[in-house]
């Protein structure tokens, strides 16, 4: 990389993440305001979002070619007061934590002691949404059944599609006219909210316009005293640029990505969506600009890459908006979970790779940064030239990219009702999720402790941890005379307990609906400007509400064991198991180990063990898989926990699978750390006995020494390995290619290995920023050597 | 039906021939290597593996369990080895994998049955299965009724040979198998019989008539510092192998330890130790090794 780009990089790694009070500040001033007071929810939000955007601080880096900031400056992190007003405790575990802290200055605190706090407690949507939370639901919350996406963080969970490269903002205003004009006041009982919502639009539409403009004003600012040359008619072309886009469609590359980088800009500070947001099929969507570009002489591969490396920084320089309690265990990390595409099929379904795909492999490889998370979408049609380019990058260690089968993604976006060329178009975003890109809010609404609903049907609905009832009464262990009878049981608890959780789903989904539209996010998902909808209230295409199980290797090689040991092999009475898991095996060695050692597992291949995934699978599929949400759309299942298995491992008791008490449980659908014995194929081939098809994303780890993918004929057979899980409908698969001496050496010394990057569950992050116990759960996780 | 001695099944197997494997590993071998990878593949009977270290010295599972009273304990297990049949209840019985079987009678049909199931891998990557060991042809009509079965269903078969068995049971495999992985390591006659425990005389015959077959065959060199990594053996090794055509290519494959630390806990006398004795040639002399063949126009690489 070059000088700029190597400084640029330097200055984002360098920054330290802090809190910046501006947006909070703005946002308090305009809720404070008279005019907050008379319009509509959506107009409102709208206000607030052009009154952030006209007022914040313009930050121009030196040597930048891609524009704008969220906060002030890089790594300085704004908050979402409106959403969670943090207390001057929360503040100060921010500031203090040992790992993914924030700096907290005492401006700062002063300036939430007496502006912030003061108006939003009581007022924010997390006051709102436990508030409004039953007490089944929080009894439920609380000892660790699942968590709560929302309570903390905007719904975002959605990804653009390739229409800012066609419209410019000026053409959606246009748009919005178009939809206003056809408002029937006659017959249409809600056209009066539609043309509230409309407007909201069409003002954030002007704020975002205006916002560029304001960093054209800057850069001819600093144009003015820039005495070396080379840069001013860099700053000319920026102030150019910014007057052009987001209101005109780009006509370059350049044009393209900062048109993108305001777009994206403009989401992540109207809310703290989760996953940020993400500009989807990139080698796609660029790819046009790319090749006029070089066809023109306008650009070359030098400078389309040193733009690009300019973009990648952006997202570095943006860290996860901070993040408290249960939602800081089940996402603890910096990574903002921008996924960036490359590969697939195009929407005729032909082969997606092009030369520009391969031009942002060598950016990705190069850069080396945390963020932007990158993924390669693997189609039956792609080149093997492709994912062996991947694998060369994957084999350096990084963790990055993931891989995902392109086929199986379309098979699974058709099967929840797109259309072909939606889900062609669409992808994988967050960690492992799909959807179709810029035409879907596709929520995640939670994770689902799996293991943790065994624990307490095994307690006939009690949690052993806190002694309180919480579940149904199915009956105590004795009284299961078969295996059969006591998956009935747990059956009915997992019902028991998604039931409360899509209840408590389907009230916060009318709660942001009605006090937090977000009418700039609307803007750019299909079809809320023609429908008149906010986001948040079914003006997407496509809406899909997730919950997502966790530790299915875990629940598996639990009911395994029991019904192997308890059942049918016999030789272990229930109640010197139930025993043993209340003592943490504490005397009961011999049991525990059988348990490890000479009980069928997950992973392995072996149709005994993997036969009770499938059932799990089912019940758990079953019982969620069609439900109605609130916005006209359906409930579908995805298998994935970000860094939550660890916090559920710590709510769940030893478990009948040989794991002691609060130990984390397995990562997605990867079998339980450890358990795997017999390769990667067999573990593909048990995953594989899932049907992928039915979720909407799972998720694989895998790890492997660096010895397997030394050369050209490793890497060959790496991508046949891949290849085949896919032909099996394998969704996704991630690896680790680091030894374990090596995470060993970096916790002994972590300041020699503060670049160790390593994948944890559909992102990967600095080994040492993580937690203890998650560095400890990675170690253990199987690592496949070559025989 | 057939059936056999198996110590081991390994899937993902990427260093036994071509594409994504799976290694049978089968029982007994004629030679007697000093550096032998699988010690415990040399015995053709089964052997019960003791690792002294994962046991606890209260539990008694094993002692209880074995149907002839063989085994005593004072700290560690002890063996009566005139009273042990080898038939795994003990195995069977720890719950703390201190005891292992090597090797388990199976017929041919499982043994297909477990290796079927990569069956998806071995298409997408071009693979199959490997017999290896021990040495494969010490069990002709066990291998011999499985190479068919693979054959029925369009499994890809090696066959992993030191290659010192009858001429007629090499003919008869020779027939049914789609590759061999041939190992060559020394040529010196009074050499080979001091390292290996026999003369190599058969072996070249051997291998001569391979390629009068036709058959394809991939040439295995172990690489072993200070035993054949010379220069006349390899002068002599890239000299024998540059007068046979067409030889697919050669795999130098360096010493590794795995098998040391295995011979210590297997319940017989082995006739040395190899622990910490053999090592694997320098980088350097690998590298001239490799050109040394390359440059006689054999298609050479590091590694199966």
């Amino acid at each position: 990389m070059n000088n700029r780009i190597a400084g640029l990089k330097q200055r984002s790694l360098q920054a330290v993440p802090r809190i910046s009070t501006e947006r909070a500040v703005l946002i308090t001033e305009f809720y404070r305001s008279k005019k907050a007071d008379m319009v509509s929810a959506p107009v409102r939000r709208a206000l607030a979002f052009k009154h952030i955007l006209e007022n914040k601080k313009i930050h121009i880096d030196p040597d930048e070619l891609i524009v704008g900031e969220r906060g002030p400056a890089p790594q300085e992190t704004p908050t979402y007061p409106e959403i969670t007003a943090h207390s001057l405790e929360d503040l100060d575990i921010l500031d203090k934590r040992p790992k993914i802290s924030f700096k907290v200055s005492e401006k700062t605190k002063k300036i939430y002691r007496e502006k912030i706090i003061p108006y939003w407690r009581g007022r924010s949507m997390r006051d709102k949404i436990f508030e409004r939370m039953t007490q089944e639901w929080k009894d439920a919350y609380e000892a660790g059944i699942y968590t709560e996406f929302m309570e903390q963080r905007a719904p975002g969970h959605t990804v653009l599609d390739d229409k800012i490269y066609k419209k410019g903002f000026l053409d959606f205003k246009k748009d919005i006219r178009r939809s206003l004009k056809n408002l029937d006041f006659l017959h249409d009982s809600q056209a009066s909210d539609k043309r509230e919502e409309l407007k909201a639009m069409d003002i954030c539409a002007d704020a975002l316009i205006r916002f560029a403009e304001r960093h054209a004003e800057k850069a001819e600012e600093l144009q003015k005293n820039e005495n070396d040359e080379k840069r001013k008619q860099d700053l000319k072309k920026i102030a150019g640029i910014c007057r052009r886009v987001p209101a005109r469609k780009p006509q370059n590359f350049w044009e393209a990505l900062q048109y993108y980088w305001f777009v994206h800009l403009g989401v992540i500070t109207e809310f703290n969506t989760w996953d940020s947001f993400n500009p989807g099929r990139l080698d796609q969507h660029l790819y046009p600009f790319y090749k006029k570009g070089l066809e023109a002489g306008t650009l070359t591969h030098e400078s389309a890459r040193e733009l690009l490396q300019a973009f990648w920084i952006k997202f570095n320089n943006q860290p996860a908006p901070p993040k408290v309690g249960v939602t800081a265990e089940e996402s603890g990390t910096y990574t903002d979970f921008a996924l960036i595409n490359l590969g697939g099929v195009k929407k005729d379904g032909s082969d997606g790779v092009n030369e520009l795909t391969f031009l942002i492999l060598d950016v990705i490889e190069e850069m080396r940064l945390l963020q932007p998370s990158s993924a390669v979408q693997l189609s039956k049609k792609n080149p093997d030239t492709f994912i062996k380019r991947a694998l060369k990058i994957i084999k350096t260690g990084y963790g990055q990219p993931s891989v995902f089968n392109t086929d199986a993604i379309v098979q699974e976006l058709v099967g929840q009702g797109k259309s072909i060329e939606d889900a062609r178009n669409g992808g994988a975003s967050g960690c492992v999720e799909v959807g179709a890109f810029g035409k879907e809010n596709y929520n995640l609404t939670g994770y689902f402790n799996l293991t943790k609903v065994l624990e307490i049907t095994l307690h006939n609905g009690t949690d052993p941890r806190t002694g309180k009832k919480i579940g149904l009464k199915t009956g105590g262990p004795s009284s299961f005379s078969s295996y059969e009878e006591l998956f009935e049981a747990y059956s009915k608890q997992l019902k028991h307990f998604i039931d409360i959780k899509v209840a408590g789903n389907n009230v916060i989904e009318r709660l942001y609906a009605e006090y937090l539209p977000a009418p700039f996010l609307s803007l750019l998902i299909s079809d809320c400007i023609e429908r008149g909808l906010d986001y948040h209230d079914g003006g997407a295409r496509y809406n899909t509400s997730y919950i997502m199980g966790v530790g299915m290797g875990t629940i598996t090689d639990v009911l395994t064991s029991i019904k192997y040991n308890v059942y049918d092999r016999g030789g272990v009475s229930m109640k010197g198991m139930m025993e043993a898991l209340e003592n943490n095996f504490k005397g009961s060695e011999e049991l525990r180990h059988r348990f490890l050692n000479k009980t069928p597992k997950y992973g392995n291949d072996d149709d005994y063990a993997d036969g009770i995934m499938q059932s799990v699978f089912e019940t758990y599929h079953n019982l969620i898989d069609g439900r109605p949400n609130t916005k006209g759309g359906t409930y579908h299942i995805n298998l994935l926990p970000t860094t939550v298995h660890v916090y559920f491992g710590r709510v769940t008791g030893a478990t009948a699978d040989g794991r002691l008490a609060y130990h984390p449980l397995s990562e997605g659908i990867s079998p339980v750390q450890g358990a795997d014995r017999k390769g990667p194929t067999a573990v593909f081939k048990s995953a594989s006995k899932m049907d992928h098809v039915r979720t909407g994303g799972t998720l694989l780890n895998q790890k492997f020494t660096p010895h397997l993918l030394e050369d050209n004929e490793g890497l060959d057979k790496m991508s046949h390995l891949i290849r085949s899980y896919f032909k099996l409908d394998g969704h996704h698969v991630q690896f680790n290619v680091v030894s374990a001496e090596i995470l060993r050496e970096a916790q002994k010394c972590p300041e020699k290995h503060r670049d160790l990057i390593v994948r944890v569950a559909g992102y990967s992050d600095y080994f040492i920023n993580l937690g203890e116990d998650l560095q400890e759960e990675i170690i253990r996780r199987t690592e496949h050597k070559s025989f | 039906m057939t059936e056999g001695i198996i110590f081991d099944i390994k899937r993902y197997a990427i260093h036994d021939g071509p594409g994504i494997r799976t290694t049978v590993f089968m029982k007994g071998c004629p030679l007697n290597c000093l550096w032998c990878h699988n010690p415990e593949g040399k015995s053709p009977e089964p052997e019960l593996i003791y690792f002294p270290k994962k046991c606890r010295e209260t539990c008694r599972l094993c002692i209880e369990a074995c149907p002839e009273n063989a085994l005593s304990k004072n700290g560690t297990v002890k063996f009566d080895q005139s009273r042990c049949r080898r038939c795994g209840t003990c195995a069977d019985a720890c719950v703390y994998e201190a005891l292992e079987l090597a090797g388990n009678t199976k017929t041919a049909e499982e043994v297909v049955g477990e290796v079927r199931k990569d069956k998806i891998f071995f298409d997408e990557s071009g693979g199959g299965v490997t017999f290896s060991g021990g040495e494969p042809l010490m069990q002709p009509e066990f291998l011999e009724d499985m190479l068919d079965r693979f054959k029925q269903l369009g499994i890809h078969t090696a066959v992993d040979s030191c290659g010192y068995a009858p001429s007629d049971v090499i003919e008869r495999i020779a027939r049914k198998a789609d590759l061999f992985l041939f190992d060559i390591k020394i040529i010196d006659e009074k050499k080979h019989k001091k390292y290996t425990g026999v003369s190599n005389e058969l072996i070249i015959e051997n291998l001569n008539k391979l390629l009068n077959m036709k058959c394809a065959v991939w040439i295995r060199i172990p690489l072993i510092a200070g035993i054949n990594d010379g220069p006349d053996d390899i002068k002599a090794i890239a000299a024998y192998l540059s007068s046979l055509k067409p030889i697919e290519r050669v795999s130098l494959l360096p010493y590794h330890r795995a098998g040391t630390g295995k011979e210590d806990k297997l319940q017989k006398n082995l006739r040395v130790s190899a622990k910490n004795i053999f090592q694997a040639p320098s980088p350097e002399r690998r590298a001239e090794i490799a050109a040394e063949f390359s440059n006689s126009g054999l298609k050479v690489k590091e590694g199966g």
